[in-house]
């Protein structure tokens, strides 16, 4: 019997892939009709999807009280292809809850912004239906709580993603799109691998009874956490397996870009945090020096790059990859304040990224460029829109009191606490890449908001319309509130990060 | 000499399929209309599959000393009534190029109806000979079929290439099966002086004077076997013949003919020691499948190619043995589903009678006939194993998740890689068919609609809309409930 919280993970699921269905089905001449039922599925979505943040931890309890390494707060587990091992298990807790309504808000937002502007390339309503196809797939994978079914989750999301950047993408977007397929596919093969080996030795998928139990032996766990940790790697991504990044992102519609910055990512660093390191503990404290020296690469390297970015979206796509660095250097050290940083980096760069591809987006559907040479005086003919980007690039560069401040500065903290000659440099450099971070974004800021009005710019309207008052206010309010009360991400982390690092102690 | 006791309700599905095709001979005989015989064979195929599922497990039967040759057991009954079913399919999508009198509608229903009989009689084959004979019953009235194209009524210079690029496909596929056939009987020879058994649950290891000879015995097999899945090296007919035969034919050479090769292969397999040859044949044919495919500019071309590697896939789990039987075996029958699906797609968007055409021919197809955009989607998500063609990814799942358990990771390394490269030609046909053509050389105010007055609909007539409508709801509920295959086939 399922019971009334159960029933909220399977509508979780059942809510925004019906509301697909729907908006495929309803004919070309009502397409207007079919993204605001899309809007309207995807509302109800994110309603369900800030249900379980209610149902948070009872009492707080010592680690050695907890029977298993993974308790989740709600909790389904049918059976389903008993033959592959695989049960429809899902599950929420500290670690996934905040990442699960950052997506229904994303998705929402972008839902709503499709009523007003659909980009050229295909009908709206095949673009919402999209969407939403998407939405269910990585909440799946948030929810999931069993590694087959964590893998067909994390697949579900491939060709939704190639179909919305090859079909409604700039003018380079088929091999934008094909990029992005085989990579992310060549990653998720790795996954695939991974996760059947696990299985195999260990006899079950279920994350419950894996994470943290000793089932596997080290060298099984090394080989595991390699092959997991490459596959997250090219979806973070993580340097040097982001290179399918700055093309998907440069090419893709602007809510392509939200969703694929805001959410998609996050299945990488979710997928590293509750699989790689709760499944394979002893192989990522092995690996944990590597992913390191790689992460603070990946923060260094985004930034040189950005300091020499010209193209407007390809620049702020290069910031998520030094932003990403952040989040796995967070995970790399492997103690609780990293990756409680990991998690509260993960949402600042959801909704800040999101605001600022809404907001790149805009300047080069009216602007018709996205080169910053063609680009300036924005402040003088659409200040308000100017002064948006300069909050978000603020925000981004992580600024203390906004929420890309807590993300960066408690990785590079987590390092220095780690200690030892490694992590105190790869906390310095981390720390310098993070100063390089500002100069790049106070720069971007320079070209693009000062300096004389180009003919370009002057094609941008003083004032803003309502979709995108609509779209945007929630993602500057909540970076202003996570950055003021970071404990609205990390409530409850304490408990499930306890006893996600429990085994390892 | 004994006669043995025969249990003929073990036999009924081999006597329905017989049925089918003398009813076919019969109603072309006496009644001699088109639709008639077609509604009795299709009938027959039919009653084929519901005695099959009937009679499940039953007593063996044709049983001497140690083994018995007729083994009714769950995977038999399900892989016979699979046969019906892809023998009803194909005989469904050839409706409309029959009703156009491109070949003749009785010889046509006969020479299918005994290719059904022959896939009934490997499924429940239990000794090597009747496995030879099975296959060699479902794969002589191929020949014919391959080649049987007369020219339309109003004969034109390209229906008369087309009749003779079938008849030279027929040739080749004539010959290299019977060359394949020679083979696989020689190791069955070679096999019998080692081991004196041919019964399939008596085969093991020889003893150890004939240990050699046992081992050559039981490559040849599996090399003449090879042929008729067109495993690499040994699958340079199948693109040719697939490509210039009848669609429907081509559907039922990728699909029928292929999984009676798979389930002959399963059986050797699953007793003999062979993973050396197995393993290298399993690389080879998924490796060069795939690279070869994507290359290839002609839709049938490429379904041929990709149809290649994904034998290989099922070889791969073939390597293992009898653990990797019912891998295989689910993988196959996923397989049928999906390149049922594929082909049948192609027939759809294709005039009556006509050839694939090339990749160019199809571009744009989606938009003028959704639901079949959509169905192809399915089916090439499927083949490449991904959502949402479910089935396809299950598939993949148990070949990968079986050879990871049987420490056969190095094979599963090489087949996910393939499932990589496999995707790259799988999305250029999906995009393709909702590509917009290139523009023509003169400005047009709305190129949607020049292009649909350039591309009037073909209509899609309804035996193969509901062959694909079932075809893809099959492939829709195994995809969400795939245990349903996986029991029926343990």
């Amino acid at each position: 019997m399922i019971h009334g919280e159960q029933a909220l993970l399977l509508a979780l699921l059942a809510v925004p892939a019906l509301g697909a269905a729907l908006v495929a089905l309803i004919p070309a001449t009502r397409d207007r009709q079919a993204r605001i039922v899309a809007t309207v599925f995807a509302a109800m979505t994110f309603l369900l999807s800030l249900a379980p943040l209610a149902y948070q931890g009872d009492m707080p309890r010592r680690w050695d009280q907890y029977t298993s390494g993974l308790e989740p707060w709600i909790d389904l587990d049918l059976p389903w292809v008993p033959a592959l091992g695989l049960e429809f298990h899902l599950g929420v807790d500290g670690v996934s809850a905040p990442l699960i309504a950052l997506t229904g808000l994303l998705t929402l937002l972008c839902c709503a912004y499709t009523i007003r502007k659909v980009p050229s390339g295909g009908a709206g309503r095949t673009l919402a239906a999209l969407l939403l196809v998407l939405e269910v797939g990585v909440l799946g994978t948030f929810l999931a709580l069993d590694l087959v079914l964590f893998f067909l989750f994390f697949e579900v999301v491939l060709l939704p993603m190639y179909a919305v950047i090859a079909g409604w993408g700039g003018p380079r977007r088929r091999a934008a799109a094909r990029k992005f397929v085989l990579y992310t596919l060549a990653g998720s093969v790795l996954l695939l691998l991974g996760v059947l080996i696990v299985v195999a030795r260990a006899g079950t998928g279920d994350l419950v009874d894996l994470t943290g139990s000793v089932q596997l032996t080290a060298t099984t766990q090394q080989a595991v956490f390699a092959l997991l940790a490459v596959a997250f790697a090219v979806k973070a991504p993580l340097w040097p397996l982001h290179t399918w990044l700055p093309d998907a992102h440069t090419e893709a519609p602007t809510v392509g870009s939200v969703i694929l910055a805001g959410v998609l990512l996050k299945m990488g660093t979710y997928g590293l945090i509750r699989v790689g390191v709760g499944v394979a503990p002893l192989g990522a404290a092995w690996a944990a020096p590597a992913l390191g020296i790689l992460a603070v690469i990946a923060i260094v390297a985004g930034a040189l790059i950005c300091l020499r970015q010209t193209e407007l979206k390809r620049l702020i796509a290069y910031s998520s990859v030094g932003h990403m660095g952040f989040v796995l250097l967070g995970i790399a050290t492997l103690s609780i304040t990293g990756i409680q940083a990991a998690l509260v980096g993960n949402i600042a760069h959801g909704l800040i990224t999101g605001l600022l591809f809404f907001l790149a987006g805009t300047i080069k559907d009216h602007t018709g460029t996205g080169s910053l040479n063609q680009l300036s005086g924005l402040r003088e003919t659409a200040p308000r829109l100017a002064g948006l980007f300069g909050f978000a690039a603020v925000a981004s560069l992580g600024l203390p009191g906004l929420a890309g401040f807590w993300g960066e500065a408690f990785a590079v903290v987590a390092a220095v606490q780690r200690g030892g000659p490694l992590w105190i440099t790869l906390a310095s450099i981390a720390a310098v890449g993070g100063a390089l971070t500002a100069a790049y974004f106070l720069r971007l800021l320079r070209l693009l908001t000062h300096g004389p009005a180009t003919p370009e710019t002057h094609a941008m309207p003083p004032a803003l319309s309502r979709t995108e008052w609509l779209a945007w206010t929630p993602l500057v309010l909540l970076t202003i509130a996570v950055g003021i009360v970071p404990a609205l991400v990390l409530q409850g982390t304490f408990e499930s990060l306890t006893t996600l690092l429990g085994a390892r102690r | 000499m004994r006669s043995q006791a025969v249990d003929h309700i073990a036999l009924l599905p081999l006597y329905a399929a017989a049925a089918t095709a003398v009813l076919a001979l019969l109603a072309d005989l006496f009644v001699a209309k088109r639709a008639v015989t077609a509604a009795a064979t299709l009938l027959g195929a039919l009653a084929t599959a519901v005695c099959a599922l009937a009679v499940g497990p039953w007593d063996p039967t044709f049983c001497t000393t140690g083994g018995c040759s007729w083994v009714p057991t769950w995977p038999a009954a399900v892989t016979a009534a699979l046969f019906a079913a892809l023998t009803a399919a194909v005989l469904a999508l050839s409706l409309p190029a029959l009703r156009l009198g491109t070949a003749p509608a009785g010889e046509f229903c006969f020479l299918l109806a005994c290719s059904m009989t022959g896939g009934v009689t490997i499924a429940y084959a239990g000794d090597l000979l009747t496995l030879i004979v099975g296959l060699e019953t479902l794969t002589l009235p191929l020949y014919i079929l391959v080649g049987l194209r007369r020219s339309a009524p109003d004969d034109s210079a390209a229906d008369g290439r087309a009749a003779t690029r079938a008849a030279s496909a027929s040739v080749t596929f004539f010959l290299i099966s019977v060359i394949s056939t020679a083979i696989a009987l020689l190791g069955i020879a070679l096999n019998y002086a080692a081991t004196g058994t041919v019964h399939l649950n008596l085969l093991g290891p020889a003893p150890t004077p004939f240990a050699a000879l046992a081992g050559v015995g039981a490559a040849l097999l599996v090399i003449g076997l090879a042929f008729k899945v067109a495993a690499v090296p040994l699958h340079a007919w199948a693109p040719a013949t697939y490509d210039d035969s009848p669609l429907p034919i081509a559907a039922f050479l990728s699909t029928a003919s292929k999984l009676g090769g798979v389930l002959a292969l399963a059986a050797i397999v699953s007793r003999l020691d062979t993973g050396a040859v197995m393993s290298a044949l399993a690389v080879l044919t998924m490796t060069v499948g795939n690279l070869v495919a994507l290359r290839q500019t002609r839709m049938v071309r490429l379904l041929a190619w990709s149809s290649i590697a994904q034998a290989g896939y099922i070889l791969a789990a073939l390597t293992m043995g009898a653990p990797g039987v019912p891998a295989a075996l689910a993988y196959a029958t996923f397989f049928v589903i999906l390149e049922l699906i594929a082909f049948g797609v192609v027939t759809a968007l294709r005039p009556p009678g006509a050839d694939g055409g090339t990749l160019d021919d199809h571009r744009g197809a989606a938009r003028r006939h959704p639901w079949l955009g959509a169905a192809m989607v399915l089916a090439l998500a499927g083949l490449a194993g991904l959502p949402p063609g479910l089935a396809g990814l299950f598939a993949k799942v148990s070949v990968v998740g079986a050879l990871v358990t049987e420490g056969w990771t190095w094979l599963a390394v090489v087949v996910v890689i393939n499932a990589v490269i496999a995707l790259a030609y799988y999305i250029r046909v999906a995009a393709l068919l909702y590509t917009l053509p290139a523009q023509p050389g003169i400005a047009v105010a709305d190129p949607i609609l020049v292009y649909d007055a350039t591309h009037p609909r073909v209509t899609v007539t309804r035996p193969v809309i509901v062959t694909l409508l079932i075809a893809a709801t099959v492939a829709v509920v195994v995809g969400f409930a795939p245990q349903l295959v996986f029991s029926a086939l343990m």
